[in-house]
């Protein structure tokens, strides 16, 4: 298996200043927000590569840096061994962008309210000039709406069926590659569960690789293939999804293992994690988890640990064995 | 038990009346807690969960009203409350915490001056004692450095640190009963753990009643001690937490546990409910559940909807699962 999408070294940094005037006026320094640091991994095709963590770790950021939505300040992104960022040829350019697709997490504001269903799907197209006759017809099929919905308004459906439109858009320019950012998080447990059968039967129908991108473990593990864990905008931990539920090894991952609500824990006592996530515009030195960590050692605050890799774990910390 | 109980929900009906007939978000609801009891009330959205606790707060909007029923406070019945008498018991009597830390906090004002400004309506002290007993209730949420954070706003706090902020401030005149309406829903998971953890706490030492609200069946099974399943205004099961979460009967919330993956699965699929709630402008003659449920029989279909107490008192449902039925059903 070859990898589809490369992430190397890739960073991104975003300018949340004041305005210069204000800046003068109160001597304020720039501030600088570090959202996504120094982030290598690969995505084989045909697999489902699953980044999890909190608010603010990046994942997002991550998902629109892949799409093209934001331009990364350092570092590569390669989808079929195209670099969107630096590659000049717009045929090239052109033939990626339609293999890679995109679903958001809240499907009330990623429909426009004022065109048809039947012009939602069809767009990804239609913008590069494709034949979209019946299109949309056959997509909302297969994703389990019927065909006369094609003529219907978005407020017409409720949140788990414009999920699903969603779903037959980013399908129709017949990607490779769909990035999901949090799809789910939006909708009820019962039609969560009909929206994660349905990418999972869809990925096995069109050999469709996945990004996912989600806060909830218990998503991430029914999905993924290989998980990376986020933690301020580092990749902390990797591994093939049995081998980190089964034995994770950083610090971090476990604390978020540990903390997550289980069904079968009734009146659990848990000892609940210490502190929270800091703030990313001054991280703190070295490794981004020492204050919290209960394993930290002095070096931990010096220096920054590098990805290692343990069996089939890549892990970023200096105690991890 | 309502002679324990703190509060006491009886028969309620909220209704509202629209230009196409009246509504019933919330259809002959009853249930009570006692003092130092979580009940977890889940349910999807527009399940009339987030409904049921705006009545028995008395924050129901307009049009939205209370037609039949009661909400008993220790006895008291506080439904019929208007105006002063019933402003007199929010906040004294009866706490609320909000989804939304950041809106439930007045942004212009001090967290200190917003606690002190509730004790001093509530309670009968000074302006010092309130101020310390300010102090005391921000230490006991979890606070660091209280004395000298109670002079900062809203917004010089992280998301949790604000909902131990709102905590504290439905606790601080110590109440008899918490409504929390999907405390931890905007919160990290790691927070969120800290957030249950200290719930659990004050609930035990206080003896608190607490109704907790949220569709996250995981928060339910580690805080709650008895949970109520809702579904479209009505009960569908009422019961201690580890009997309903365990060994449903009511076929819908056996299909809710089925439909949340869980890691002893693995990668199977996951067992889904076909359709969706029904809207309350559509709700079908029958068991509101029927037309989504495999257990389903003509009496369901045609026969007003089964209520809790005309059942077995646990699932308001004509045909429940038996205890030892679930795994058949799964398998």
């Amino acid at each position: 298996m070859s990898a589809i999408i490369k992430v190397e070294n890739l960073t991104r940094i975003f300018d949340v200043s004041k305005p210069w005037l204000n800046r003068v006026i109160e001597r304020q320094p720039r501030a600088l927000l570090t959202a996504v640091s120094e982030v290598s991994f690969e995505v084989p095709e045909n697999s489902v590569y699953a980044l999890v963590g909190e608010s603010g770790s990046g994942k997002s950021t991550i998902g629109k840096i892949i799409v093209g939505l934001v331009p990364p300040t350092k570092g590569r992104v390669e989808i079929e061994g195209v670099d969107l960022a630096s590659e000049t040829d717009k045929a090239r350019i052109d033939a990626v962008r339609a293999d890679i697709q995109m679903i958001f997490q809240d499907p009330y504001a990623s429909l426009n309210p004022r065109w048809r269903v039947r012009d939602i799907i069809a767009e990804p197209v239609a913008a590069r000039g494709g034949k979209t006759e019946g299109l949309a017809e056959r997509l909302l099929e297969q994703v389990g709406l019927s065909a006369q919905d094609a003529g219907k308004y978005p407020h017409e459906f409720s949140g788990g069926q414009r999920q699903r439109i969603c779903i037959a858009r980013a399908l129709s320019s017949e990607p490779k590659i769909i990035v999901c950012d949090e799809p789910t998080s939006a909708l009820d447990v019962s039609v969560q569960s009909q929206v994660l059968n349905l990418m999972s039967d869809l990925r096995e129908e069109f050999g469709l690789t996945y990004l996912f991108i989600s806060h909830d473990l218990t998503v991430v593990h029914h999905m993924a293939d290989v998980i990376g864990v986020l933690y301020l905008g580092r990749l902390v931990e990797e591994a093939p999804r049995d081998v980190l539920f089964s034995n994770p090894k950083h610090p971090y991952t476990r604390m978020l293992f540990d903390a997550a609500p289980r069904m079968d824990a009734y009146g659990r006592e848990v000892d609940p994690p210490k502190g929270e996530i800091p703030d990313a515009i001054n991280p703190p030195s070295g490794c981004a988890f020492h204050p919290r960590c209960p394993l930290a050692v002095a070096r931990c605050s010096s220096e920054r640990p590098d990805m290692r890799r343990i069996g089939e774990t890549r892990v970023a910390c200096h105690l991890a064995q | 038990m309502s002679n324990t109980s703190v509060l006491s929900v009886r028969d309620l009906v909220v209704e509202i009346p629209t230009r196409h007939g009246i509504l019933r978000p919330v259809d002959h609801v009853s249930y009570d807690i006692a003092a130092g009891e979580i009940l977890g009330v889940v349910g999807e959205s527009g399940a009339g969960k987030s409904m049921t606790g705006n009545a028995v707060i008395g924050l129901l909007d307009p049009p939205a009203r209370i037609t039949s029923g009661q909400v008993l406070l220790s006895g008291q019945p506080v439904h019929s409350l208007k105006g002063e008498a019933l402003r007199r018991l929010r906040g004294k009597r009866m706490g609320m915490i909000f989804q939304d830390p950041l809106t439930s906090l007045n942004p212009l004002l001090t967290i200190g001056d917003q606690l002190t400004e509730t004790i001093l309506e509530h309670l009968d002290v000074s302006q010092s004692e309130a101020r310390r007993r300010a102090i005391a209730a921000l230490d006991e949420v979890g606070i660091p450095a209280a004395r000298q954070r109670i002079g900062s706003y809203p917004h010089e706090f992280s998301g949790g640190m604000r909902q131990r902020v709102v905590i504290a401030l439905a606790l601080c005149a110590e109440p008899d009963l918490v409504i929390a309406d999907e405390p931890t829903t905007a919160l990290d998971v790691s927070v969120q753990a800290q957030i249950i953890v200290l719930l659990k706490r004050l609930c035990r030492e206080r003896g608190v009643a607490v109704m907790l609200v949220t569709h996250d069946m995981g928060v339910i099974a580690e805080a709650a001690d008895r949970v109520a399943v809702m579904y479209a205004g009505r009960l569908a099961e009422l019961g201690p937490v580890r009997e309903v979460l365990g060994r449903a009967r009511h076929p819908y919330t056996a299909g809710l546990m089925a439909s949340t993956p869980l890691a002893s699965q693995g990668r199977a699929r996951l067992r889904q409910i076909p359709g969706a709630m029904p809207r309350l402008d559509a709700l079908p003659p029958g068991c509101a559940f029927a037309p989504r449920c495999e257990r389903a029989q003509a009496r369901c279909r045609e026969e007003p909807g089964p209520m809790l107490d005309t059942c077995d008192g646990r699932a308001a449902c004509w045909f429940p699962l038996e205890t030892g039925e679930k795994e058949e059903a799964e398998a």
